[in-house]
Formats: C-alpha cells, structure tokens, sequence
C-alpha cells in the first residue's frame, strides 16, 4: 500500500522532552536561589483536592481550579514531602538527559538508597503526581512509565529516540500480534502512515480477530488494543495521533459499565489525572458495544449484576456522560438489565463483527 | 572494727563514762542529736565485748594532748572499768577519736546494708568524706562535695508539751528551783513568767510549792497537765539542725547522679511540743534506675533501711501522692524521693528506731513538700518534653535541607550545593521560640555531680 501521508510531526516527541526538563530545571533552580537567598524553599502546585478539580465544559474534560497549596520548608512536617519532591525532579532529569526509562515501583525502591524511603506505594506514586502537577507533564514526559502495556498494529512508521536506538525506525505491520507501546514506542516520533482512523479496542482477542481479517487494511485503521483501562502512555499516544496525525479515533469495548468508562477516560480522562491537560482525546468517538446493539442484534447477553448497577448509577450522573449518544444507551442498559460482551457477536460467525457491525457503525458515525 | 573521725575529741575524764557505761547523757537540756540516749556505740562494744570478751581501744584528742584507753564494761554494775590509759606523744596536729575493738558477726551477709548505710550517710553528709576498708581489704571511698556544714543546733530546753512523766521526774530532780513558778520558767523551752503563772492558775497548785516535794500523784497529774494545756507557744527550730536545700541537693547530686534534682525545706513545725523541720528532694534521671521509685528516708541525718512500708514517707510516696499528676508514671519513672525529718524527737513507732510514725502533722508537711517538689519536676519534665520535640524537629532540618539543597543543586548542574547553614540558624531560632521560659527554683538541666 502506498503511503498517502507526508507525516509532519517530527520533533513533537523530542520537543515534550526539551519542555518537560526545562520545567524540571526551573524548579530546582527556584529551591536553589531560595536556599542562597537563606529563604526557606517552598513550592506552589495546583490543589488536588475534590473542591479543586472541575469539568471543564468546553474542553470536555476534568481540570484543575485556581487553589493552590504550598510547601514549604518553614513547615517540619513539609520537609520530608518536599525534599522528596525534588528528588523527584531529580530523577526527572537524571532519566531525560542519560535517556533511560524508569517506573513508580523503581522510584518507590531508589528512595530507600537516599535515606528519603517512602511508606508506601501510594506515598511514592503522591510525590510523582506532585511533580507533574508542578512541572504540568505527565511522568512518561520525564520517561517514567506504567508496569501496564497496551500494544499497537497497523501502517505507521515511527522513529525511536530512545537511548542506542536513536533514528531506527520500525513499521507497525511488522509481527501479527501487535507491537507492545512502552517508552520507546510513548517516546518516538511519527515518521509517516497511510492510516486514516485509529481503531481502539479493549480486549485482546478482539484485537487479534481485528488483524487477523484485516480489518486494518480494509478500514485503513491502526488498531490499539488497551488491554483493559488504558494505561496514561497510551491515552497520551492516542491523543497524539488524534493531534499530530490528525486521525479520527474510535472506541470499541463490551456493552457494560466498564467498558463505557474505557472509552470516557480516553475522550476525557479521569479525575486523578485533572492536573495533566495532554492526556485525553475529547474528538474520540465510542464506537461500542452499545446497549442499543444487544436489542438490535440479538447478542447473547447476561444479567447486569449489583455492582453493574450500582456503577450505572454513578456514570449517569457524571458529568462526562451527559452529552451524545451516553445518557440514551444508559437508559437503555436500565431497561434491559444486560451486559454484552465484545465477543458475543460470534454467534454470527468469526467475520460478522468486521464484515457487518464495525463497517455500519464506522458508516454511522463518519456520517 | 576500726573506726576513726577528725571530731571534736572528747575531754579524757569524760572517756570511761562515754565509752564505758550504758545510758550515759544528759537529757536535761534538748537538741536534735542522732542518738538520744547514747546507746548505740555502746551497744556495738557491748556486743564485741559479749562475742569476744576484748577490750575497747579510744584514742582521743581535743587538739592538745592524745590519750589512749583500754577499757570494758563491768556488764553487772553498768560501770567502765579502766585497764589502761596513757598519755600519748602527739607527732602531728591531730584532733578527733579512734576506737578499736573485736566483734563476732556475718560481714558477708551485712554487706549490702553497711554499703547502703555509708552511701545514704554520703548523701546526707555530703561535707564529710567517708572511707570504709572492709575485711578483704575493698575500699569504699565517699568524697565530700562541699565544705558547707550545716549551722550546729542549739541546746534548748524541753517544751512542756511534749513532757512524760518519767521526763518530769527527772526534770524535777536536777532543778535547783524553790518553787514551782521559778521551776517551770527555768526548765521548760517558751514558758515566761506570764505563760506560767496562767498555767499554774488552771491546776490547782500552789506557785509557791516546791516541786521536789509534789507527790507522786500530783506529779502525774502535772505532767498530763503541761501537756493538755493549750496556751504554750510553739517550740521554735533553733535546736533543730536542718540539712538545708543546698546540701542536700549536693548530697544527692553526689551519689544518685540525676539528671534533675530540686529540693524543699519546710518551715518548723512542731507536734505535740516537738519542734521539726521537713525537707524533701526529688532526683529523676541519670543514674536513678527506672522501675519503681526509689525512696530514701532519713531522721536526724541517720539513714533508715529497713521497714520501708511502715513509714510515713512510703505511705506519702505510695499512697497519698498521685504522680500522674505530676507527668510521673510511678511504675517507668527514674525517680528517686529524698525524706529527711529532723526533730528533738522523732516518733519512731518502734523501739527499733526505723521508722517513723505517720503522726498527721509530719505526714502532712512531708506531703507539702513533696507536692512542691513533685511540681517542679512536672515542669522540668514539660520543659523535658518540649525541648526534645524541638530537638527532634530541628534533626528533621538538619537531615532534609542539606539533601533538598543537594538534589536541587545536581538538578540544574551545579558542582556544589548552595550553603544551608543561614537556614539551619533560621531553623533553629524556630525551634527555640517554642521552648524559652522561665527556669524555676531548683531545676538543673544538668546535674554537675555538685564538686
């Protein structure tokens, strides 16, 4: 297939870089000059607290109000938090300039060895959100990325720019099972892609049901597959390829309360992620399962349990949920009391749900 | 048994007597002693002499000439017998008395409580040094922390509230007044004229009368009399020598070696006509043991070590005090409680003579006292407490500015950290706003041993 694109984006990867390690300089050299100046260093950030984080109707998305706290050194009980925070921009930008990739549960172990130990997990995993929030990047900016892979398939041609694998390139087509997304893939540059939608799909055997019948050729789509929620890496690759590839994105998960809110974090992201604008892709389009197609195809389904319910509830009420087509296909799963799962639509035969569901519903919604 | 002092010697004629013969001593006139009969170096030699059958050896001196003795007591007639004494060639200024003599006992078995006894005497004599050597030849040494003595009591005569008829007979006996006015204004501590006559005017006796001639009845009648009567003034303290709140506070910062010490003196007080005077001190931490407190009685300067719970300062301690009050947790706290009660009589409850009797005017002092003391502590132990918060807070600077200044430094570059002492001196001012105030009577931070 020839490649019909000329990709401009060259240097967005690299560019984050640069941005993200000149926000991690420009706090520490602010510790340093209130240090010299005999100050006590303090730190303003964005509060995370529930009163602080909005819906932002415009943007579609959670964002953070005008509170904002402060640590500072004055206070003893700061101290500790805020020594660990720069550490943290520390580490940032001792990963950005050896080039190397770290995750949470490394940043949890490496404090030990300075003294700085955390209590737990969640403490460590406090500090980094603090210093995103400080330095406004999400921490696969300064290369630390999550334990969780989601992986890729289709024509795109990227460039890494991770450490001795610098301008290599690679072609998404190359292995049938997909090509893991993990920090070199968050990290590289898009070289070019004869792709014109990007397909995402929450379950693996889908995705490999997706490759196997070509359905990345016959819709001219790369499919990601999130392997269940998305992890931030691939929210934000998404959101790249939406933005720098200018590529529609569809959404596709089971016809239950999880699977709807797969696909709502990828278009708005989530609340805990309210202080990192980059991660959402508010033109995403969730493709389905819709409650309104367990009617409509008659797909073998099962009782919506307790828990379903209770979620139900909850995402109605959500601000996220409340524009078209959310609150029509809830009112729907209220009625049937069903849940379907992506895999259902194999009663029609292997092929049906390439043949006949996605080619309709891309049809529906490219209308 | 070897024992010597550099006292004030005693005059040779009074040696056989004083040495020599049970009971000897005039208790005509009062003032606090450690004895009160002159029993108890005699009854050592009594013991000795009983055990061994050898003779006792004094050596003394009043500063000019030595003489030596060597006498026993004739057990039958209370009387010494004299086998020897000499005048002795003087080779240097010496002054005091020695004595020498054998006894029959455990020593392996006394140990502990002789070693207790010169340690407590250490404590409430820290004017004197005291040097023990003991039979396998270890030596126990006690050095003085002070040159302070305290101020010698003065002779006082009796006060009629505290007279007993055995008291008033001999009283009587070695008057030499004509009657009974002139008899009680010269033998009795705070009677004038006045306060005698209207006494004598609630009995019915004669001011006239002689009083060697009452009767026995009229004597007992007399001495319930002088005791019930109401109008007496108080017996004052000058007979009464008390440690005072500077030697004691060096006694026990000698030998407890606490981390805080505070003592109180009470004013005299007195129970039926005995003049006495409390004083209590309160050692916690350093070198006193943690687990229960530690309690250290003492009459007249004397350390008393046995019956513990039957004293009035255990039930003070154990029973009337409530040291939770106080930041004390009786059961943890290494705390220590000092109780000295000097009196010219002090209320033994015993013949034993070991402990004292919870008469409610001593009971009630000694817990004033102790309740002064215990508030002192509680604010030492606030002042503690707060001291070590911002200690702890100030290591909270001292471990994370230099590393936040480090990383900081390292981040953008920088070969060396910028200098974090300006800061750990702000820090520090911080720290010290919380814990200025004022320091109170008798509080050490640190106890310098007293030398």
């Amino acid at each position: 297939m020839a490649k019909k694109k000329a990709v401009k984006s060259k240097g967005v990867a690299v560019a984050r870089k640069k941005d993200s390690l000149g926000t991690i300089n420009a706090l520490a050299d602010n510790v340093v000059n209130q240090i010299s100046k005999a100050d006590f260093p303090s730190v303003e950030m964005p509060s995370r607290t529930t009163d602080n984080i909005f819906f932002d109707e415009k943007l579609k998305q959670y964002v953070l109000g005008k509170k904002v706290i402060r640590r500072t050194a004055r206070n003893v009980k700061h101290l500790k938090p805020l020594t660990q925070l720069v550490w943290a921009d520390y580490i940032g930008s001792l990963l950005l300039k050896e080039n190397k990739t770290s995750t949470l549960r490394d940043v949890f172990y490496m404090a030990e060895g300075e003294d700085l130990a955390f209590e737990d997990q969640p403490e460590s995993d406090r500090i980094i959100t603090e210093l995103e929030s400080v330095i406004k990047h999400p921490r696969e900016d300064f290369n630390i990325f999550p334990e969780e892979r989601s992986s890729m398939f289709g024509d795109l041609d990227i460039e890494y720019t991770v450490k001795g694998y610098e301008g290599r390139k690679l072609n998404f087509t190359m292995s049938p099972d997909g090509m893991v997304i993990g920090p070199a893939v968050a990290t590289s540059e898009f070289v070019d892609t004869s792709a014109d939608k990007v397909i995402v799909i929450e379950k693996g055997a889908m995705f490999t049901r997706f490759v196997e019948e070509q359905a990345w050729k016959r819709y001219n789509a790369l499919l990601i597959h999130t392997a269940g929620q998305a992890p931030r890496a691939t929210r934000s690759l998404i959101r790249r390829l939406n933005v720098e590839l200018k590529l529609p994105v569809y959404l596709f998960a089971d016809a239950d309360p999880w699977g709807l809110h797969i696909c709502q974090v990828i278009i708005s992201g989530s609340a805990n992620a309210a202080h990192i604008p980059e991660l959402v892709t508010p033109s995403a389009k969730w493709a389905g399962v819709y409650a309104t197609d367990i009617v409509k195809y008659n797909l073998p389904s099962t009782k919506l349990n307790e828990q379903d319910i209770k979620r139900l509830q909850e995402i109605r009420k959500d601000p996220r949920y409340q524009g078209k087509p959310w609150p029509m296909e809830i009112q729907k799963f209220f009625e049937i009391k069903r849940k379907a799962e992506q895999e259902a639509f194999s009663r029609y035969g292997l092929s049906f749900i390439v043949d006949k569901y996605l080619k309709t519903r891309l049809e529906e919604l490219e209308s | 048994m070897f024992v010597s002092d550099n006292g004030t010697g005693v005059p040779p004629e009074h040696v056989p007597q004083a040495f020599g013969q049970v009971l000897f001593g005039s208790k005509y006139v009062l003032r606090q002693m450690r004895g009160t009969f002159g029993l108890g170096g005699k009854m050592a030699y009594l013991y000795g002499q009983i055990t061994t059958n050898t003779p006792l050896r004094v050596v003394t001196s009043t500063g000019s000439k030595a003489y030596e003795f060597s006498l026993m007591i004739d057990i039958q007639k209370n009387r010494p017998k004299v086998l020897e004494r000499r005048l002795l060639k003087k080779q240097k200024k010496w002054r005091g008395t020695l004595i020498e003599f054998a006894i029959e006992g455990d020593y392996y078995r006394a140990m502990p409580k002789i070693i207790d006894y010169l340690g407590q005497t250490a404590m409430v004599a820290p004017y004197a040094n005291i040097t023990f050597i003991d039979l396998d030849g270890r030596l126990v040494r006690y050095t003085r922390a002070t040159n302070t003595m305290p101020k010698s009591p003065k002779e006082t005569l009796p006060h009629p509230l505290g007279i007993d008829v055995e008291n008033l007979q001999r009283i009587i006996e070695v008057s030499d007044a004509k009657n009974m006015l002139r008899f009680l204004r010269k033998s009795f501590h705070r009677v004038g004229d006045a306060t005698a006559r209207q006494f004598l005017s609630t009995t019915k006796l004669d001011p006239r009368r002689d009083p060697k001639k009452l009767s026995h009845e009229e004597t007992v009648e007399l001495a319930r009399a002088l005791r019930n009567y109401d109008g007496f003034l108080p017996p004052d303290a000058s007979c009464l020598s008390p440690l005072g709140e500077d030697l004691l506070k060096a006694g026990i910062l000698k030998e407890l070696k606490p981390e805080f010490v505070t003592v109180e003196s009470r004013k005299p007080s007195a129970y039926s006509g005995h003049p006495f005077i409390v004083e209590v001190g309160v050692a916690y931490g350093g070198g006193i043991p943690a687990g229960s407190i530690s309690l250290y009685r003492f009459a007249n300067r004397i350390p008393l070590l046995y019956d513990e719970s039957s004293d009035v300062s255990w039930k003070a301690v154990n029973q009337l005090m409530n040291w939770k009050r106080y930041n004390v947790d009786p059961a943890v706290a290494p705390l220590a409680i000092v109780v000295h009660i000097c009196s010219t009589k002090i209320p033994y409850k015993t013949v034993g003579k070991e402990f004292v009797a919870d008469r409610p005017e001593i009971e009630r002092e000694i817990l004033n006292a102790m309740r002064d003391v215990g508030r002192r502590l509680s604010g030492f132990l606030s002042r503690r407490l707060s001291f070590e918060r911002e200690k702890r807070r100030f290591d909270v600077f001292e471990k994370y500015l230099p590393k936040m200044a480090k990383y900081a430094a390292s981040t953008i570059g920088l070969k060396t950290a910028p200098n974090i002492k300006p800061l750990l001196v702000k820090a520090s001012a911080l720290s010290s706003e919380v814990i200025e105030g004022g320091e109170e009577k008798g509080s050490e931070i640190e106890g310098s041993g007293g030398s």
